[in-house]
C-alpha cells in the first residue's frame, strides 16, 4: 500500500477519466523504492514525450487505475526496471525515441534504434545525427558447458512478421531465448503527432493489423475522453460487434495454427474454414474483411448490414464442440501441448500480462469487466480462467472465448439500439486514456490534444508485457517446441515496434 | 457411423471455393495460364517466399488465407517455401522500414534467378500512409526491382490470387 500512497499524495493534472498524478523527481525516486517490496501495484504501461515520462499503474487491492508522470531532469529519470522488470523494454524504447536516460536501468542497450535512422532520438526536439554502429547487436551472455547458439530471423520461415530470436541451447534444450525486435518500426507515433484524431486514427488502425478494431476503439475512446464527448449508443454496440468478430476470427486462426505447429492438419483446415467465413461476414457487414478504419473517433464509419453474421456464428457453434473433442482424442496432439511452455502465475502477475497469456496462468483480468466500458458494463458474461499456464491452457482459453464471444455477438445484434453513428469531435485541448480488450489482451491508449491536434500519443499493445514471458516460457523446453510456444503466445511485432 | 459419414460426404460439396467465385471465372483461367506460362518459364509450379519488410501484419493475415482450404493455393501449383533459396517469387509486404531494408536486400540476393518480385499492399507501393517517416525508406522498389504490384489495404485473398495470375501473364 506504500507505493499507492505515494502516488495518491502527489498533486494531479487533468486527464480523463483518471487524473494524472504529477510526481517530483524525489517523489518518483521514493515511489521506485517503495515498489521494490510492494506487489500491490502493477505497471501496465510506460511512455514519454519530450518533457515527461508517464506510467499507468494498477492498484490491485482497490482496483484503481492510476496514471502518473515525472519530469525528466537533465535528460534523465530514475529507472523503474530494477523493481518492475517489464519496464526495461519501455525504458529502451523511450531512450531510442526521445533520448531520456533511465538512470540505474537494468538494460541500456538500444531497442528500436538499430543504427539505420538518420537521427538519434527522432521524436525529441533535440534530435542529433545518428552515430551508432548498426550491427551486430549485443546479446546477453550465457555461461555453461556445451552451449551453442541458434540465430533465427529477422526473415522467418513462415508467413509472419520479422524479428530476431537468439537461442542458446544445450543439446536440444533451450537455456536462454533473447528476442530482438524493432525491425518493423515505422515511426507511427511520430506520424500521429500534429494530426487530428480522425486523421491519426488510420495509424492506430495500422499499429497491428490483426487488432485493428481493438486498437481503433482504444484510440477513439482516448480521443473522446480528451475531447469530453461520448460516442452514440448505436456506435458503441457496433464497435463491440466488430471487436467480438475480430476476437472470434483471430482465436479461430490461432487455434488452427497451434495445432498446425504440432503437424495436425485437420484442425487448421476446419478452423481456417470458419475463420474465412467470419472474415467474409465482416466484409458483408462492415465493408472490410478486417474491419480496418471502420471505428473512428466519435463513433463508427458506417452502419452494419448484419444479415450474414448469425449463420456464420451458428455454423461455428455447431462444429466447435466436435473440433475440441478431436483435439482431446488425439494423444499425440495433446502430448505436444500439455506441460509445454509453462508460465507460472507469479510471473504473469509480476509482468501484469493480459489476455489469454495471463488468463491461462491464473491472472483474472479483462478490461471488458474492469474497469469496464460500454456496452460490456451492462452485460453478464463469463471470462474463462485456467491455472496450468502451458500451451494447452492457452489453446483452451481461446476456444472457450470463441463460445463466449458468439454468445455476446448474438445478444449485441439482438439489442442494437437506433440512433446516430457519430458525434463530431470538438477542437479540444485535453488529455485522455482509452482502453479496449483486444483478442490478445488489454490495450491502453493515452493521448493529449492541443487545439484539436494530437500533441503526444502512446498506444500500448498487450504484447509489451507478453513477449518477455515467452522468453521465460521456452526455458527448459526443446528447440523443436518453440514454434508451438510462440504460436500459443502469438505476440504482435508491429504493435510493439510502433 | 461410417455409413452416415460417407452419406454426408456425398451430400456435401467440397469446402474449397469453386474457382469461379474467387475472381469471376479467372480461376480456371489461372489454372490454364499456369499450365501454359509457368511451365515454359519455371516448370509446373511457382515457389513463393513471403517477406514482411515492415507491414502492420494485415497483409500477412490475408496471404495466410491462401493456404486455407477455401483458397487452396497449391491446386494451382503455387506454394509457399521457407527459404529464399527455394523461391521463384518474393512476395514483399509493408513500407520498407530502414531496419528491414538490409534483410530484404539480402533475401533478394539469396533468391536464384529467374525471380519475380510482387509488392503486396498499398504500403509496399510507396510507403503508403507511412510515407515520409524517419523510419521508412520507401516502397519495395526503393530497395529491389518490382515486377508486379497488388494493391489493397490489405488485398483480399482473391485479389492476391489474381495478382499472381497477372504475373504469369506478364512473363509468359
Amino acid at each position: 500500500m506504500i507505493a499507492a500512497g505515494i502516488l495518491r499524495a502527489a498533486p494531479t493534472a487533468p486527464c480523463a477519466p483518471w487524473s494524472r498524478h504529477v510526481l517530483t523527481p524525489d517523489a518518483w525516486a521514493a515511489l521506485v523504492d517503495a515498489l521494490r517490496n510492494d506487489r500491490d501495484v502493477a505497471l501496465l504501461s510506460m511512455w514519454a514525450d519530450s518533457q515527461l515520462v508517464y506510467c499507468l499503474f494498477h492498484d490491485i487491492g482497490t482496483g484503481d487505475f492510476i496514471p502518473a508522470s515525472v519530469q525528466v531532469d537533465a535528460g534523465a529519470y530514475r529507472a523503474l526496471s530494477p523493481v518492475r522488470p517489464a519496464a526495461a523494454w519501455f525504458e529502451r524504447m523511450i531512450h531510442d525515441l526521445f533520448g531520456h536516460i533511465a538512470e540505474g536501468g537494468t538494460d541500456n542497450r538500444p531497442w528500436l534504434d538499430h543504427g539505420h535512422w538518420d537521427q538519434h532520438a527522432p521524436m525529441s526536439p533535440r534530435a542529433t545525427p545518428n552515430l551508432m554502429a548498426a550491427e551486430p547487436p549485443q546479446f546477453l551472455p550465457t555461461e555453461g558447458d556445451d552451449l551453442h547458439q541458434i540465430a533465427v530471423g529477422p526473415v522467418h520461415a513462415g508467413i509472419i512478421e520479422p524479428g530476431h530470436f537468439r537461442f542458446t541451447a544445450q543439446g536440444e534444450t533451450i537455456v536462454r531465448l533473447e528476442i530482438r525486435l524493432g525491425y518493423v518500426h515505422k515511426g507511427t507515433l511520430g506520424l500521429m503527432r500534429g494530426k487530428s484524431p480522425r486523421a491519426a486514427a488510420r495509424f492506430a488502425a495500422r499499429l497491428s493489423g490483426d487488432s485493428t478494431v481493438a486498437h481503433s476503439i482504444a484510440f477513439a475512446r482516448a480521443a473522446e475522453a480528451a475531447a469530453a464527448v461520448e460516442a452514440p449508443a448505436r456506435a458503441l454496440v457496433l464497435r463491440a460487434v466488430m471487436a467480438e468478430l475480430e476476437r472470434v476470427a483471430n482465436h479461430l486462426g490461432d487455434c488452427g495454427a497451434i495445432a498446425n505447429d504440432a503437424a495436425f492438419a485437420f484442425l487448421p483446415a476446419r478452423f481456417g474454414w470458419h475463420r474465412e467465413a467470419v472474415l467474409a461476414a465482416a466484409f458483408g457487414a462492415f465493408g472490410h474483411r478486417l474491419m480496418m478504419d471502420c471505428v473512428v473517433p466519435g463513433g463508427v464509419a458506417g452502419d452494419v448490414a448484419e444479415a450474414g453474421i448469425l449463420p456464420v456464428l451458428a455454423a461455428i457453434a455447431t462444429e466447435l464442440p466436435g473440433l475440441l473433442r478431436v483435439y482431446d482424442d488425439y494423444s499425440s496432439l495433446v502430448d505436444r501441448m500439455v506441460t509445454t511452455g509453462t508460465v507460472r502465475t507469479e510471473l504473469v502477475n509480476r509482468f501484469a500480462a493480459g489476455g489469454f497469456v495471463g488468463r491461462a496462468s491464473g491472472r483474472d483480468f479483462d478490461l471488458r469487466r474492469a474497469p469496464g466500458y460500454a456496452p460490456y458494463s451492462d452485460m453478464a458474461f463469463e471470462i474463462p480462467l485456467l491455472q496450468a499456464g502451458d500451451v494447452d491452457a492457452r489453446f483452451r482459453i481461446r476456444a472457450a472465448e470463441i463460445t463466449v464471444s458468439i454468445d455476446l455477438l448474438r445478444r449485441l445484434l439482438a439489442g442494437l439500439p437506433d440512433g446516430p453513428l457519430t458525434v463530431p469531435l470538438p477542437l479540444a485541448t485535453g488529455e485522455g486514456i482509452g482502453w479496449a480488450e483486444g483478442f490478445r489482451g488489454d490495450i491502453w491508449t493515452w493521448l493529449r490534444l492541443d487545439g484539436g491536434q494530437i500533441a503526444s500519443v502512446f498506444c500500448r499493445d498487450p504484447s509489451w508485457l507478453q513477449w518477455p514471458l515467452l522468453q521465460a516460457a521456452v526455458e527448459g523446453n526443446i528447440v523443436a517446441d518453440f514454434p508451438l510456444c510462440n504460436k500459443s503466445f502469438n505476440c504482435s511485432y508491429s504493435g510493439v515496434d510502433l | 457411423m461410417v455409413w452416415r459419414s460417407i452419406a454426408r460426404t456425398l451430400r456435401q460439396c467440397p469446402l474449397t471455393v469453386a474457382p469461379e467465385t474467387v475472381s469471376d471465372a479467372a480461376t480456371q483461367d489461372l489454372a490454364d495460364r499456369l499450365a501454359a506460362a509457368s511451365q515454359r518459364r519455371l516448370g509446373r509450379s511457382l515457389a513463393i517466399r513471403q517477406v514482411d519488410a515492415g507491414s502492420c501484419n494485415g497483409c500477412e493475415l490475408e496471404i495466410n488465407m491462401l493456404n486455407s482450404i477455401v483458397y487452396d493455393l497449391e491446386r494451382f501449383g503455387l506454394r509457399f517455401v521457407a527459404s529464399p533459396r527455394h523461391a521463384d517469387v518474393l512476395l514483399v509486404t509493408g513500407p520498407i522500414t530502414r531496419n528491414m531494408q538490409d534483410a530484404l536486400r539480402r533475401t533478394y540476393d539469396a533468391t536464384p534467378d529467374p525471380k519475380f518480385v510482387v509488392a503486396v499492399g498499398d504500403c509496399a507501393v510507396d510507403g503508403g500512409v507511412f510515407k515520409g517517416s524517419y523510419a521508412i525508406h520507401g516502397g519495395v522498389d526503393s530497395t529491389i526491382p518490382v515486377d508486379l504490384v497488388v494493391r489493397g489495404c490489405p488485398p483480399s485473398p482473391a485479389q492476391l490470387l489474381e495478382g499472381l495470375r497477372l504475373l504469369l501473364e506478364a512473363n509468359a
